[in-house]
C-alpha cells in the first residue's frame, strides 16, 4: 500500500496496482481508456476468480455430494472449502448457517417464502424502509398479499437517513418480520442496523439485512449485527454473477420448511412422502452452480489479501474526493448523506436528464449508471425523475474521479 | 464515424431546443382525449392532450411531462407538425417517424417529416427509440380513443 498526498484530501489509499489484477480495465471505450463507475451494478472480476474458474472446469468438474469418485470428491472439497471461507468473511457462527442461492433477490424470496408462509398471519405487519432496493419490496409485497399481513415502511429524511423518531411508533409488538438494507445502493447511506435490530429482536421480531451492497465494501459481521437473516450478491463483491448467499441463524433455519423440493435435500424419499435434510442442503434443492460457488470462494480470499478495513478506507477516501470535487458542478444536487456513505453518489443534473447525462458520458467511456436504480419510491420521494450514479470499488482512483470531472464540465457545457 | 458525432448528430441544436423550450407545452382542458404514457424503466412520463375536429382532424393538442431530451423534443417537434392535420396525414406522418427513429422502412412523405428527421441520429442508439417514440405511442392511442368513442 502507498500514500499518495493529494491537494483535496490526503493522505490517501492508493490502490491503483491491483488494476493490474483486472483485465478488463485495461481497454478503450469509444477511443477513450474505460473508466468503470458501475460497481454497485456489478463489479469487475480478478484475474484470480475468472482462472479459479477455469481451473476447476478444467481440472475437477464434476456434481458435487453425489459421487464416490475423485473429481466429485476434488469438486466437493472445493465447494465446501468455499462455504467455510464466505461463513468466516461474513462472521457466521456456523458454516451451516451459510445457504448459496443466485444472489440477494433469491435470498430474500427464500425469506419471504419460506419463513413468511411459516409464521405470517393476516393483521401481522412487515416492516421495510422507504429506501429498500426492489427486491427487498416485492418479495414481501407477494408475502402481504398471501398472508394477509400489511406492509409499512420507515420513511427517508431529506438528508437520505432513516426517520428514526417513528421507530418507536412503527416498531411495534404487530410487526413480526422487520427488513433494512445495509448500505443502499442509490443513496449510500449506511444504516444502523446493529441498533435496528436490537430494538427489533427485543421486541421478538425476526430481523433481515439486505447486504448487496455492504459485503464486500465494508466489514460486515451478522454475529455483531444481530440479524436472524442477512442477504448478499457475490457478482457485486468480484465473484461471478448468479451466485450469492443467505446466511441465517442456526435456530431459524431449523424450524423452516422447505422452500424448492429435489435432490440433495432430501434424507429419505418414499413413493408417497419425504423428509429432509438440515440447513444448508435443505436450502440447496438440485445441481448448484458449483463453479459460481467455487469463484465465489476465489473472490473472498482476494478480498481478504487486499484486505477488507484497506477496501472500506479506500472507498471512503476516494468518495470523499467525488464529493468534494462534484460540489462544483453547476445545478448539481447530490443525493444522501453528506458525511459517512458506501462508496457511491448520486446525483441529478438541473441541465440534463440522467439518460442524456449517461450517454454522453458512455460516448468518453465513462460508464455511469442513470434511472431509479431499482428504487422507485425514493425517486419518488425525492422528487426526480431518476439519477445518475458514480459507484466506485477499490480499483477506481482519484485520477478516473478527475476523469469523470472533466467530462462532467463538458456534458455541463453540452446540455446548457 | 465517431461516436462523439453520433452523440452531436443525437443532440442536434434544434433538439436540445425543443427540449428547453418545448413547444405546445402545458394541458388542454376542454373537451378533449387525455393519455398518460410512460416507459417505466427509465421513468420518462408523458400526458397528451388532443382535440378533435369533427372530421378527425387534430384541432389542438399539448402536452407535458418529464423525461429525457429525447422523450422531451420528440413530443414537442410531434405537436408542432400534427396540429391542424388530418388524421390521414397524422397516420403517414406517424409510421413515416417510426421508419425514421427505427431505420426501417420506407419513408412515405419525406417533406411532412421536415425537422422531425433531425431525430434520425436515434437510430445509432437503439435503447433510445422509445424515448422518442413515447409521445407518439401516447398520439397513437388517443386517436385511437377518440375512434372508439365514436363507434
Ligand atoms: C441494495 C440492493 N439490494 C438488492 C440488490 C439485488 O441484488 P441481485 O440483483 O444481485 O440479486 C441490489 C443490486 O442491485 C442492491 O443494490
Amino acid at each position: 500500500m502507498r500514500i499518495v498526498v493529494l491537494g483535496k484530501t490526503s493522505p490517501m489509499i492508493d490502490l491503483s496496482h491491483l488494476r493490474a489484477d483486472f483485465p478488463i480495465l485495461h481497454q478503450q471505450v469509444h477511443g477513450e481508456p474505460l473508466v468503470y463507475f458501475d460497481n454497485a451494478a456489478s463489479s469487475q472480476k480478478p484475474r484470480a476468480v475468472i482462472q479459479e474458474l477455469t481451473r476447476y472446469y478444467e481440472q475437477d468438474n464434476a456434481n458435487v455430494h453425489r459421487g464416490l469418485h475423485e473429481l466429485s470428491n476434488r469438486a466437493t472439497d472445493t465447494f465446501e472449502a468455499a462455504r467455510k471461507k464466505v461463513a468466516r468473511f461474513i462472521g457466521a457462527a456456523n458454516t451451516h448457517e451459510v445457504i448459496f442461492t443466485r444472489g440477494t433477490t433469491e435470498s430474500i424470496n427464500l425469506v419471504a417464502n419460506v419463513w413468511a408462509n411459516q409464521y405470517l398471519k393476516a393483521g401481522d405487519v412487515i416492516l421495510y424502509t422507504g429506501m429498500e432496493h426492489h427486491s427487498n419490496l416485492v418479495p414481501w409485497q407477494l408475502a402481504a398479499k398471501r398472508s394477509g399481513a400489511v406492509v409499512k415502511h420507515i420513511p427517508v429524511l431529506d438528508d437520505g437517513t432513516l426517520d428514526l423518531s417513528l421507530l418507536d411508533s412503527l416498531l411495534t409488538e404487530q410487526v413480526k418480520i422487520f427488513t433494512c438494507v445495509h448500505v443502499s445502493n442509490s443513496l449510500g447511506t449506511i444504516n444502523p442496523v446493529r441498533e435496528l435490530c436490537a430494538k427489533a429482536r427485543a421486541l421478538g421480531i425476526t430481523t433481515l439485512v439486505d447486504g448487496a451492497q455492504a459485503v464486500g465494501h465494508l466489514p460486515v459481521n451478522v454475529q455483531e449485527i444481530g440479524c436472524d437473516f442477512y442477504a448478499f450478491s457475490g457478482h457485486k463483491m468480484c465473484a461471478p454473477t448468479g451466485i450469492g448467499g443467505l446466511w441465517g441463524r442456526a435456530e431459524k433455519l431449523a424450524a423452516m420448511q422447505p422452500w424448492h423440493g429435489g435432490g440433495e435435500m432430501i434424507e429419505v424419499v418414499t413413493l408417497e412422502t419425504s423428509s429432509y435434510k438440515a440447513a444448508p442442503a435443505r436450502f440447496e434443492a438440485g445441481t448448484p452452480d458449483i463453479a459460481g460457488v467455487i469463484g465465489l470462494g476465489a473472490a473472498v480470499d482476494y478480498l481478504e489479501k487486499v484486505g477488507i478495513d484497506t477496501i472500506h478506507q479506500h472507498g471512503r477516501e476516494l468518495t470523499a474526493y467525488a464529493l468534494q470535487c462534484m460540489a462544483e458542478l453547476p445545478g448539481i444536487h447530490i443525493l444522501g448523506p453528506q458525511s459517512e456513505r458506501g462508496a457511491l453518489v448520486a446525483f441529478h443534473l438541473a441541465c440534463a436528464h440522467p439518460h442524456d447525462l449517461v450517454e454522453f458520458a458512455n460516448t468518453h467511456g465513462l460508464a455511469l449508471r442513470g434511472g431509479h436504480h431499482c428504487t422507485q419510491p425514493l425517486m419518488k420521494r425525492f422528487k426526480v425523475p431518476g439519477t445518475s450514479r458514480a459507484s466506485f470499488y477499490f480499483y477506481n482512483t482519484t485520477a478516473e474521479v478527475d476523469r469523470m470531472m472533466d467530462i462532467l464540465h463538458r456534458a455541463v457545457k453540452f446540455f446548457s | 464515424m465517431a461516436l462523439s458525432d453520433d452523440l452531436r448528430d443525437l443532440y442536434q441544436q434544434v433538439i436540445l431546443d425543443h427540449s428547453k423550450s418545448p413547444r405546445n407545452h402545458g394541458q388542454l382542458t376542454c373537451d378533449c382525449v387525455h393519455v398518460h404514457g410512460d416507459n417505466p424503466s427509465c421513468g420518462d412520463e408523458i400526458d397528451v392532450y388532443v382535440k378533435f375536429s369533427d372530421d378527425g382532424s387534430i384541432a389542438d393538442i399539448k402536452f407535458d411531462g418529464q423525461g429525457c431530451a429525447i422523450s422531451q423534443a420528440s413530443a414537442s417537434m410531434m405537436t408542432v407538425k400534427v396540429k391542424g392535420s388530418s388524421r390521414t396525414k397524422v397516420n403517414t406522418l406517424m409510421q413515416d417517424f417510426r421508419s425514421t427513429v427505427m431505420g426501417e422502412g420506407s419513408i412515405q412523405d419525406e417533406d411532412a417529416l421536415g425537422e422531425l428527421q433531425l431525430l434520425e441520429g436515434v437510430q445509432k442508439f437503439p435503447q433510445r427509440v422509445k424515448c422518442a417514440m413515447l409521445g407518439w405511442r401516447a398520439l397513437e392511442q388517443a386517436i385511437q380513443q377518440a375512434e372508439e368513442a365514436k363507434c
